[in-house]
Formats: structure tokens, C-alpha cells, sequence
């Protein structure tokens, strides 16, 4: 318990002097700290009305500093969660790249043509595929029919694009028509590819059924499908693409360019290191892997903007909820002034009585952490489902709260106590009671 | 050896002109004494009181209780005199009024340190000495006048303290209850309580077998 009041010092007599008035009491028979609750919270509930208005301002500070931060927590969780449903679970391994002299990019390392099939053995790894992107040179416009006309402006093509059989799988998308070549064209080298949707539109191909060609150049390609609404690099929705090995033996493609890799949430950082291992075992540092981290940095970067502002308005709020407090034990204790004489009369001393008044109102502040901290969580999970959201808030955050509102009830009781225990019994028993 | 002795003290209390209530008085009370003190209003009766009661202290002189100098407690030790050594009871009851009559009369034994088993059990045994066994659970505001000051003198036995201080306790009382009050002042005197008794009132001063006359600060015996 807290010392209200330096402890008398005692007369200095010698010992064999020392008055022997009282006799010594048991500790168990003493006033203890349980009496000391029991009697301070007696009285507590018997003005309900006042009850209330005194806790009222803690009741609001507490609950608006809980309900800030809970709300900030939820809020930033959602938006993690938005964010992190499609980015959390692609990988990109690419070569690295280094500058040349000249100044051009170079890459500094090559990855295996049977990449993907590497790395789908992974723990993690839902499916894979590289993709490449094949130049196209003037003379290799892609059109869907060669139409040689000196006249017509010259109008961009679409990428052109090497990939494998799982794209769609990777990248998230589906057909509108036809269906994706398979790892029989790869392997034959067939000359079909698929097309995306805008660059399907701006080809004149709107069904497959009728077995459309497009041309790259001289040389005719089947169309087998035309895909959309990928949710991972949507630049590819116009692009038309074919299969690695027949971009290998008609574009005479080089390298599989990058490993683009879909992956279950939260194995993000697992299987960035393990990918490049295992794609490049002598030197995976030569390889640049983009992969989401397992702690988001967004959700802690929206943690941090909690609003400052709604912060410092709590604390005003419970500063005057403290004053409330103080306030009406101040109150209290100049109506209780006869039965501070009175129990000082009977026996009490002046810790005692100090001490009554400092728990009654840390015990007030407590219920009003107590109740504040409860609406506030009512409140986050009431809106959480409203815009049907999860409620997050840090259990701490609750237990902080409701520990703040005793902090203030300390503080608030302290200065009242000091005055009832300064009270002097002949002046508080005078009048009448 | 003496219960009580005053010796030669003054209260004084500061101002212009400085108020002395009381002037040198010298006063020995036996253990068993039944002692009445009257005297006016003014005259310093309540500052005998609250010296009597440790509530206050002598600015000149000194008090004994049971031969100890009081003047050397400091003030927790004084506190703990006040519990287990007197018992008050006043004019105007300060009974809590939201506690029942069987927690009224246990709140002292909180600071007088009665093993706590007994609290109850004595409490009631008390209520039941001063006729109000059938109002424990009641609240003061609810009980007469008497029924009232009956209960403060039940709270101010409990803890069985050598001395009982009144303080015009029959002065908010009618005559019958007041009556009632003095009975059981005569009661606990029998059991060897030592009885003083603050009043203005003549016929509840002609109980006691010593009566004190104060006048002016001064005291003096009356026969």
C-alpha cells in the first residue's frame, strides 16, 4: 500500500521509558489491506447517480483511447489483408542484371530452362512458369492477316510472349474460349499460341472455333484460346503467347527470361531463398527474388499513422475524467467529514483514512477502465461486422486500458486522501451529523 | 494508581486575544468512577472532552492515563489508545447511516483489534445488552432517537475500552428516551465501566456520584 504520510518520527525516549498503553494485536486481527477494500467500496454503490457522472469521463477517455487504437488495428489489418490476398502469394525470380560499359543492362545469370519444374517441387509452391518476352521487329508485326500495304500507319503489336502451359494457374485467369496449350505443343515446338484479351480485340479474333491464325511475321500461328482477368501482371492481357519450346525453335529464344511462381500465403520468404537455390545452386545471389515478406510491412507502416490526433484527444478526455474523479471525492469527503472524526475517534489513523479514500477512488477509476475499455471493443466489433471486417484489437490494448483508469483514479484520489487524512477529529465531530 | 489524572493543564488556542478554555486543571478519576461534568456552554466542556478522548492535546501540563504520560505518543499511538482504551458516544449519534446497526456497532473493532472470530458474536451479544437484539439489520435513519443513541453506546462498548466518554448524549433525546439511556449508563457502570459524562442537564448529572463544575476554564467539585 502506499505511504500517504511520512511516518511520524517517534519521540525520542529511551526504551525503558516507552509508554506500555496498548497490547499488541495478532497481524491477522490488525486492519489489513482486505478490510481496508471492503471498507473503502461499502459506500461506493449507495449514489448511483454520482456514481455514473464521476466515472463517466474515464469512462470516455479510456474508451476513446481503446477504441482508437483497435479501430487503427482493425483497419490496418484489413488493408493488409486486401493487399496482401493477391501480392502475398506471387514470387518473381529474375536473372540480376549489371551495367555494362556502354550502359546498357546485362544479365549476370540465366535460369534453367526446366525452372519451373524445379521449383514446383518446393513445399509451398502451387504452381510455376517462366515467362519470357520475345522481341518483335518491324518486319515481324503480328497481324491476323499479312496484309502488305505500304500506306497503313504503322500501329504497335502486341508483346509477344514465351510462357508455360501453367500461366493462367499462375497468374490467376481463365479462358473466355478455347483452352491453353499443353506440354504436348511445348514439347513438339507446335506453332499455336493463346491470345489475351485486349490483344484479341485489337487482332479480330473473338472465337476459336473457326480455327483463327494469327501471323507474326510470314509465319501463321493457330489460335487455341483467348484468356482474361488475370489478377497478377495484367500488362499481359495484351499479349500473345506461345509456348516456351516453339518460341525456343521459331523466335530462337535464348533464356526462359523470369520465373514467375504462385505460392500459399505466408511461405513467401521460405520459398524465395529455397527457389533460388535450387535454381541456381552455385550462386543464388545472382538471382533477384521478389517475394512477399511474412510480416507485412504495410499493416505496421498504417499501425504507425495510428491518428495522433484522436490519441491526444482520449488523453484530454480522461485528464478531465481524472478531474471528475477528483472532483467528487474532493466532494466526498467534505460531506463524509463526521464519519471521518468518527472513525478517527474510534481508533483509525490517519493512513488508514488516507488510505480508504485513495482506493475508493482507484476502485472508481478501475470501473470506469473497466466499462470504458468493454463499450470501446463492443464498438470495434460492432462496426468490424458492419463493414464486415475482423475485429482486431491487442487483448493489451483492453487490459491497458482498464489499468490506465485505475492509474487515473490514483491520481485523482491522492490529493482528496491527503486532505481527509489531514482532517482533525475534534474539528470533524463538532457539528452535528 | 489513577485511571485518569490531569495535572495542571491548560488548553489554549491561538488568536487575539489568545481563548484559554481550560486553566490549570487538575482532575483524578478512579477506574469505576462515574464522574459528570456540567457547566454552560462556552465554559469548556468539549475541551475537556477531547483531551479526556485524546483528540486533542494540552498546550501546558500533563495527562496520565493509567500512569502514562500521553504527551510522548505520537499520533498513530494515540489512535491506537483511542481504540482499545475509550469509547465515545455523542450528542448527535454519527451512526452511518448506510450500514445496518450490526455494522455500526463492528466498525470500531476493525481498529481495535478484537480477533476477528469474536467480532460478530460480540456485536451482537452487545445489541442484545442494550434491548436492540430485533433491529440488527435495520438502518439508523429508520430507529428513534434512543433506539439511536442506544446503538452508539452499544458501538462505543464493543471493544470493551476501561473508559466510556459522553458528550451530551442525551441532549437530542426526549426525557423518556433519555430515561433509557441513562439505565444503561447505570448498567455498564455496575460491570465496572469508568463513566464520563459531558451535560447540561441536571437530572442526567445527579446520576453520577461525582460532579464537576466547570466555569470559565476553572473546574471545581461539587459535593
Amino acid at each position: 500500500m502506499m505511504r500517504l504520510l511520512p511516518r511520524r518520527r517517534r519521540p525520542t525516549t529511551d526504551a525503558a521509558a516507552e509508554p506500555v498503553l496498548t497490547a499488541p494485536v495478532a497481524r491477522a486481527d490488525r486492519f489489513t489491506f482486505q478490510d481496508l477494500v471492503v471498507e473503502a467500496t461499502a459506500d461506493i454503490g449507495s449514489r448511483p447517480a454520482r456514481l455514473v457522472m464521476t466515472v463517466i469521463g474515464t469512462v470516455l477517455g479510456v474508451g476513446a483511447l481503446v477504441a482508437t487504437i483497435g479501430f487503427s488495428q482493425t483497419a490496418a489489418t484489413q488493408i493488409q489483408r486486401q493487399f496482401d490476398a493477391v501480392r502475398g502469394t506471387q514470387v518473381v525470380v529474375a536473372p540480376g542484371s549489371a551495367q555494362s560499359q556502354s550502359g546498357d543492362a546485362v544479365a549476370t545469370a540465366r535460369l534453367p530452362w526446366d525452372a519451373a519444374e524445379r521449383v514446383e517441387r518446393l513445399v509451398g509452391v502451387e504452381a510455376a512458369t517462366t515467362i519470357a518476352e520475345l522481341g518483335t521487329d518491324g518486319e515481324d508485326a503480328i497481324t491476323a492477316v499479312p496484309v502488305n500495304d505500304p500506306a497503313a500507319p504503322a500501329v504497335a503489336s502486341p508483346r509477344l510472349v514465351a510462357a508455360g502451359p501453367a500461366l493462367l494457374d499462375v497468374l490467376g485467369g481463365e479462358f473466355v474460349t478455347g483452352r491453353m496449350f499443353d506440354g504436348g505443343h511445348e514439347a513438339r515446338g507446335d506453332r499455336v499460341v493463346v491470345l489475351g484479351e485486349r490483344a484479341a480485340e485489337r487482332l479480330g479474333v473473338n472465337r476459336v472455333d473457326s480455327q483463327p491464325s494469327v501471323f507474326i511475321g510470314d509465319t501463321a500461328y493457330a489460335v487455341m484460346g483467348i484468356y482474361a482477368g488475370l489478377q497478377s501482371r495484367g500488362e499481359l492481357s495484351d499479349a500473345v503467347v506461345m509456348p516456351v519450346g516453339t518460341a525456343r525453335v521459331e523466335r530462337a529464344l535464348a533464356a526462359p527470361g523470369d520465373l514467375q511462381i504462385r505460392i500459399l500465403p505466408g511461405t513467401g520468404a521460405q520459398v524465395g531463398t529455397q527457389a533460388a537455390l535450387t535454381l541456381l545452386p552455385d550462386g543464388p545471389d545472382r538471382l533477384e527474388v521478389s517475394a512477399p515478406s511474412s510480416g507485412s510491412e504495410l499493416g505496421s507502416n498504417v499501425q504507425a499513422d495510428v491518428n495522433v490526433i484522436f490519441l491526444i484527444l482520449g488523453g484530454i478526455v480522461l485528464l478531465a475524467g481524472a478531474l471528475g474523479i477528483a472532483n467528487v471525492t474532493m466532494l466526498n469527503v467534505s460531506e463524509r467529514v463526521p464519519e471521518i472524526g468518527l472513525r478517527r475517534a474510534l481508533g483509525a489513523t490517519r493512513r488508514q483514512i488516507g488510505a480508504q479514500f485513495v482506493v475508493e477512488s482507484v476502485v472508481i477509476g478501475l470501473l470506469g477502465g473497466l466499462v470504458g475499455a468493454a463499450l470501446a471493443v463492443l464498438g470495434i466489433v460492432v462496426f468490424a461486422l458492419a463493414q464486415q471486417w475482423t475485429p482486431v484489437v491487442d487483448g493489451l490494448v483492453a487490459v491497458g486500458g482498464i489499468v490506465l483508469g485505475a492509474l487515473v483514479g490514483l491520481g485523482a484520489g491522492w490529493f482528496p486522501a491527503r486532505r481527509a487524512s489531514s482532517i482533525e477529529p475534534v474539528s470533524a465531530l463538532r457539528g452535528g451529523g | 494508581m489513577s485511571l485518569i489524572e490531569l495535572r495542571d493543564v491548560t488548553r489554549s488556542f491561538p488568536g487575539v486575544p489568545e481563548v484559554q478554555a481550560l486553566k490549570a486543571v487538575n482532575l483524578t478519576v478512579e477506574a469505576g468512577d462515574y464522574v459528570s461534568i456540567v457547566g454552560p456552554s462556552g465554559s469548556g466542556k468539549s475541551t475537556m472532552l477531547n483531551l479526556l478522548g485524546l483528540l486533542d492535546r494540552p498546550t501546558v501540563g500533563e495527562y496520565r492515563i493509567d500512569g502514562v504520560v500521553t504527551g510522548v505518543l505520537d499520533d498513530d499511538q494515540r489512535a491506537r489508545v483511542r481504540a482499545q482504551w475509550i469509547g465515545f458516544v455523542f450528542q448527535a449519534f454519527h451512526l452511518m447511516p448506510r450500514r445496518t446497526v450490526l455494522e455500526n456497532v463492528m466498525m470500531p473493532m476493525l481498529y481495535s483489534g478484537v480477533p476477528r472470530e469474536e467480532r460478530e458474536g460480540r456485536a451482537r451479544a452487545v445489541l442484545d445488552r442494550v434491548g436492540l437484539g430485533h433491529r440488527m439489520g435495520f438502518h439508523p435513519p429508520t430507529l428513534s432517537g434512543g433506539e439511536r443513541q442506544r446503538v452508539a453506546v452499544a458501538r462505543a462498548v464493543v471493544s470493551t475500552p476501561r473508559i466510556l466518554l459522553a458528550d451530551e448524549p442525551t441532549g437530542n433525546l426526549d426525557e423518556a428516551t433519555s430515561a433509557e439511556v441513562m439505565e444503561l449508563f447505570d448498567d455498564l457502570r455496575a460491570d465496572g465501566l469508568t463513566l464520563v459524562v459531558i451535560t447540561h442537564d441536571l437530572a442526567v448529572a445527579e446520576r453520577a456520584e461525582r460532579r464537576v463544575r466547570i466555569s470559565d476554564g476553572r473546574i471545581s467539585e461539587l459535593a
